[in-house]
């Protein structure tokens, strides 16, 4: 994984959710900002990180970039896109 | 106005969803629906709204909850027999959701009182159960300026349209005048069965829901009819001239409301 060189807008960690809500709390989160800024989400391996990366693309965002945190967590940049 | 962590659960399957979001839930929580009967139609679309986050829904009924009624009415229960429709109504929507304001009236709608209370309300479901009280919708609506649900239901039939101003036919345009009475049975005489409600009232439901959020195609111009016998939905498409009709034409005749007799029950008059 490439190192962390995007500045994001906003941080968000849904370590703490599960299915479907670790979705729906990134959904919630990403509405509030504007088109081009970017949300750092901090996620589970497994089930979050599968899903929540193809959940936001199917939304229209754009995937910047997923790092890994070697803790069992990712960071997921995602770019806002539409209004 | 952020929606609270209590409400983004209570309606994740909403948010999840491409075509409704947070901003869909928000115009659904900031929209209000008035729904005239609370009949078999009514009862499920109310539960519906309900549940979905309408901010305010407004209830029009004027009778109690008979124990003939619960065969259809799932809004109702059997302890709430003999109190009023809207009353044991507004319990159910609370229940299910407080987000929910909802507003009763315990009265029979007619040309009125109509207009004065459909004008606060932005989509408007007609769940009556006979054709002067649907056409007295129709036409309080048009002149109202406010989209529509028509549906009725009878036996193991169905049909809804709906009216948008300027969008395509009214109920008149169509249909143009009631039938005689006696012409056509009411469901009280004809019998009809439960979960013909459930059918066609969840369906307006779901078109007042796409015309808050404004997803998708609404039955604006068409006619859908569902025959439950033979398990078959027919979407017909409408005229779409309306220029000509008496209401909502170039040169209506029909600028007052009026209150057509209503057809007399005889099940009811032996009461």
């Amino acid at each position: 994984m490439a190192n962390n060189d995007i500045q994001a807008d906003e941080e968000l960690d849904i370590t703490d959710k599960v299915c479907p809500n670790t979705f729906v709390k990134a959904k919630v989160v990403i509405e509030e900002l504007d088109e081009g800024q970017i949300l750092a989400i901090r996620m589970n391996d497994g089930e979050p990180v599968q899903n929540v990366p193809r959940s936001l693309k199917d939304d229209g965002h754009k995937i910047l970039q997923i790092n890994d945190n070697q803790d069992g967590t990712y960071t997921v940049y995602v770019e806002k896109v539409g209004d | 106005m952020a929606l609270t962590d209590k409400q983004i659960e209570r309606y994740s399957r909403h948010i999840i969803l491409k075509e409704i979001g947070v901003k869909g839930q928000k115009k659904l929580l900031n929209a209000k629906v008035l729904i005239i009967g609370a009949g078999g139609l009514g009862s499920p679309a109310a539960l519906y709204l309900a549940a979905a986050g309408v901010g305010t829904i407004g209830i029009a009924d004027a009778d109690v909850v008979d124990l003939s009624n619960l065969q259809r009415q799932v809004i109702h229960t059997t302890a709430n027999i003999g109190k009023a429709k809207v009353e044991s109504a507004k319990e159910a929507m609370e229940a299910i959701n407080p987000d929910v304001k909802v507003n009763v009236y315990q009265t029979f709608v007619d040309s009125t009182n109509i207009r004065e209370l459909i004008r606060e309300y932005d989509f408007i479901l007609d769940g009556t159960d006979n054709f002067p009280a649907k056409f007295l919708v129709n036409d309080a609506c048009v002149m109202e300026k406010k989209p529509f649900s028509h549906a009725g239901i009878i036996r193991f039939k169905g049909q809804l349209m709906t009216y948008v101003p300027g969008q395509g036919p009214c109920y008149r345009c169509v249909f143009k005048n009631p039938p005689p009475a006696d012409a056509v049975p009411t469901c009280k005489q004809a019998g009809v069965v439960g979960a013909m409600g459930g059918v066609i009232g969840s369906l307006q439901a779901m078109e007042a829901i796409k015309y808050i959020t404004g997803v998708g195609e609404l039955l604006t111009g068409y006619l859908l009819t569902y025959d439950a016998i033979k398990q078959e939905f027919h979407k017909v498409k409408l005229p779409s001239n309306t220029h000509s009709c008496a209401v909502c034409g170039d040169n209506p005749t029909i600028t007052e409301l009026v209150d057509y007799a209503q057809p007399t029950c005889e099940l009811k008059q032996k009461h």
